[in-house]
């Protein structure tokens, strides 16, 4: 039984009178402490996938477990604690809260959405911070640091509430090739070091060779299945 | 909670100029009501302690009827020696009452062997008057402050008008009940100064002199003053007098006795009723003003953050956490209005305190104004600003927690 089980999943979206399928009946099949990319041109459904998983959506059609969760069943509430305690996200634009420091930025799920104990907190913190080597930056604010800098933060935040998978849309889209690498080597450590399953959408041919299972979306469908040396499914 | 107030202060602070401009304009409308209710109550209550502590007294007991033909000064609507003795039974039963004073009303002629005019005089025992009405002594402007048997203290405009003045011969001239008229010569002890409201322009003698100018065979109260020691209780001791003599009863079944507040008995009690609804309306106005200038302010926090709701919302946060943070956010731009209002407010109104300002009020000139704010009104507003930011922030804050966080991610 994979982490993430996807049968038949279809999402269809209204615009004005036409009916856009985004998603035509997709299938697969994730274990834990993976390290997968979907890729495929703009338009092709990615985002839309990403979104499912991560409960900010629900599909029209089709089904999608996560752990033991039909997760295409929770409703709001229900989808905002699932994700505060199983999921972590990594977006575009890094999306730290401009008003918090480095540090209070990864410790923000912890306080307003797991509540977890200081002790505890200050310790993950500072695990985390030394792990994406920003330890030394942690009273700074995001305006302070640069755009791979806040990309760490934001893989730390992602991870600070020991999430079973972690989500990150295009997450190297805004920073240059060497960073984006980077990043992207930060992701594949804490896959290492925390188990983590990480997913992540990209259409950026170079950062997918990176993926060590790689999903190709096109128009809506699985058009292919890239297994690397590494990739658990192989 | 300490958290959320953290962001809240935070984001306040992230739009410096805005948020100084809504605590400005909450601050300004703080002060505004602040000096207002100072300045108003100082006035009410000082005019209201005039009238009542130098003529009227706290309260009044009268035979029925009296008041209502009060204009005309009747005498035979007085309080006969038993029913005064059930006064003072009752009046002396009541510890809330600090003193009180019979008094003997009339109309009569004021002659000063050349010229004749009209006088409005009151009959009275000069101790229980002065303990009742203690400003009295300080309105006699021109000699004695004391009022002894054949003296008489006559008004300002009178002893102006006529020309005399203390140490002065004059004659009271009255009608008794029974429609004969006598006459009595008075020595000019004292001229009193004039104030507004019923009562300010009449002349006072001695209860024994009264008694003898209208040939009473026995002692006849017109209207018994009461002074309380706490203004406070006045409701209180009203309903305890009035359900004491409430057993006393006419033969037609009527309450023998009618005892009023100092409200009831002068027109200064509508001027004080409008100076609370005029406050009414400037606390409403205070209300619009931070209610407006915070829902703005909100509104457009929550429009400029659509992005970071969605984040925080996509990362787990609860509505109801979300709906908080905006909440509170409200709640402390409100806060910091209060504070720094309350505190120039309370500068403000020392200032004024010290600059000693001066009035007039009908013939009372150079009354000085003394305002002052009191720990309730203080609350209030607080209280008043503090709900309405709360409420203020209800609407955004909802709608920022309602955000569907895939939408609010979108967002540029």
């Amino acid at each position: 039984m994979g982490l993430i089980v996807s049968e038949n999943l279809q999402k269809d979206y209204q615009a004005g009178e036409v009916t856009v399928r985004a998603l035509k009946g997709v299938s697969f099949n994730i274990e834990p402490a993976s390290f997968v990319s979907f890729v495929g041109p703009s338009g092709s459904g990615k985002t839309t996938l990403l979104n499912l998983i991560g409960c900010l959506d629900k599909p029209t059609g089709g089904s999608l477990k996560i752990g033991e969760a039909d997760v295409s069943a929770l409703d709001r509430k229900q989808g905002a604690s699932f994700r505060g305690k199983n999921i972590g996200f990594i977006f575009q634009d890094f999306n730290l809260m401009p008003v918090l420091t480095v540090y209070e930025n990864i410790e923000y799920p912890l306080l307003m959405v797991q509540e977890v104990p200081v002790k505890e907190r200050e310790k993950r913190i500072l695990n985390l911070l030394q792990a994406v080597g920003m330890l030394e930056q942690k009273d700074k604010y995001p305006d302070q640091i640069s755009g791979g800098q806040k990309q760490r933060v934001a893989v730390a935040r992602a991870l600070v509430t020991n999430p079973m998978l972690v989500l990150a849309d295009e997450p190297t889209a805004n920073l240059d090739h060497s960073t984006a690498y980077r990043v992207i080597e930060l992701m594949k450590k804490m896959r290492d070091e925390f188990k983590t399953t990480f997913i992540f959408s990209t259409h950026d041919q170079k950062i997918v060779g990176e993926a060590e299972i790689i999903y190709t979306l096109e128009d809506g469908e699985l058009t292919g299945k890239q297994v690397k040396g590494g990739g658990k499914n192989a | 909670m300490r958290n959320l107030f953290k962001i809240a202060i935070r984001n306040l602070l992230r739009y410096k100029r805005r948020t100084l401009l809504t605590a400005s304009l909450i601050t300004i409308g703080v002060i505004f009501v602040l000096v207002f209710i100072s300045i108003s109550g100082s006035f009410k209550n000082m005019m209201v302690g005039q009238i009542t502590d130098s003529m009227l007294g706290h309260l009044q007991i009268h035979k029925r009827g009296y008041v209502a033909s009060i204009d005309n000064l009747p005498l035979n609507l007085n309080l006969k020696p038993n029913a005064m003795k059930k006064v003072e039974g009752v009046l002396q039963t009541i510890p809330e009452i600090e003193s009180f004073s019979p008094r003997i009303k009339f109309g009569g002629l004021f002659s000063n062997f050349t010229e004749t005019t009209n006088i409005r005089l009151n009959g009275v025992l000069p101790e229980k008057e002065f303990k009742t009405v203690p400003l009295m002594p300080s309105r006699i402007t021109a000699g004695k402050k004391t009022l002894q048997p054949g003296e008489i203290l006559i008004p300002d405009l009178l002893s102006k008008g006529m020309g005399v003045k203390p140490g002065d011969t004059v004659v009271v001239v009255a009608t008794n009940q029974d429609g004969s008229v006598n006459g009595k010569q008075f020595i000019i002890s004292g001229v009193l100064e004039g104030v507004t409201g019923p009562g300010g322009r009449d002349g006072y003698i001695h209860l024994n002199d009264a008694v003898e100018v209208l040939r009473m065979e026995e002692v006849e109260i017109s209207e018994v003053a009461i002074r309380l020691k706490d203004f406070g209780k006045l409701e209180k001791v009203n309903a305890e007098i009035s359900n004491l003599l409430s057993g006393e009863v006419t033969k037609q079944g009527k309450p023998a006795f009618e005892v009023h507040t100092w409200e009831k008995l002068s027109p200064f009690y509508n001027i004080a009723t409008m100076i609370d609804l005029m406050t009414f309306f400037i606390k409403l106005m205070l209300i619009a003003v931070v209610l407006i200038s915070i829902m703005n302010v909100m509104i457009m926090s929550v429009y400029e953050r659509v992005r970071e709701i969605g984040t925080i919302a996509a990362i787990g946060t609860l509505p109801g956490k979300i709906l908080s943070m905006f909440v509170v956010e409200g709640f402390c731009l409100g806060l910091i209005g209060i504070i720094t209002g309350n505190i120039f407010g309370m500068a403000i109104v020392f200032i004024l305190k010290l600059a000693k300002i001066t009035f007039a009020f009908g013939r009372q000139e150079g009354l000085i104004l003394i305002p002052t704010v009191n720990v309730g009104d203080l609350l209030v507003i607080s209280a008043i600003v503090i709900a309405v930011s709360v409420i203020a922030s209800l609407q955004p804050a909802y709608k920022a927690s309602r955000m569907e966080p895939i939408k609010a991610l979108r967002s540029v």
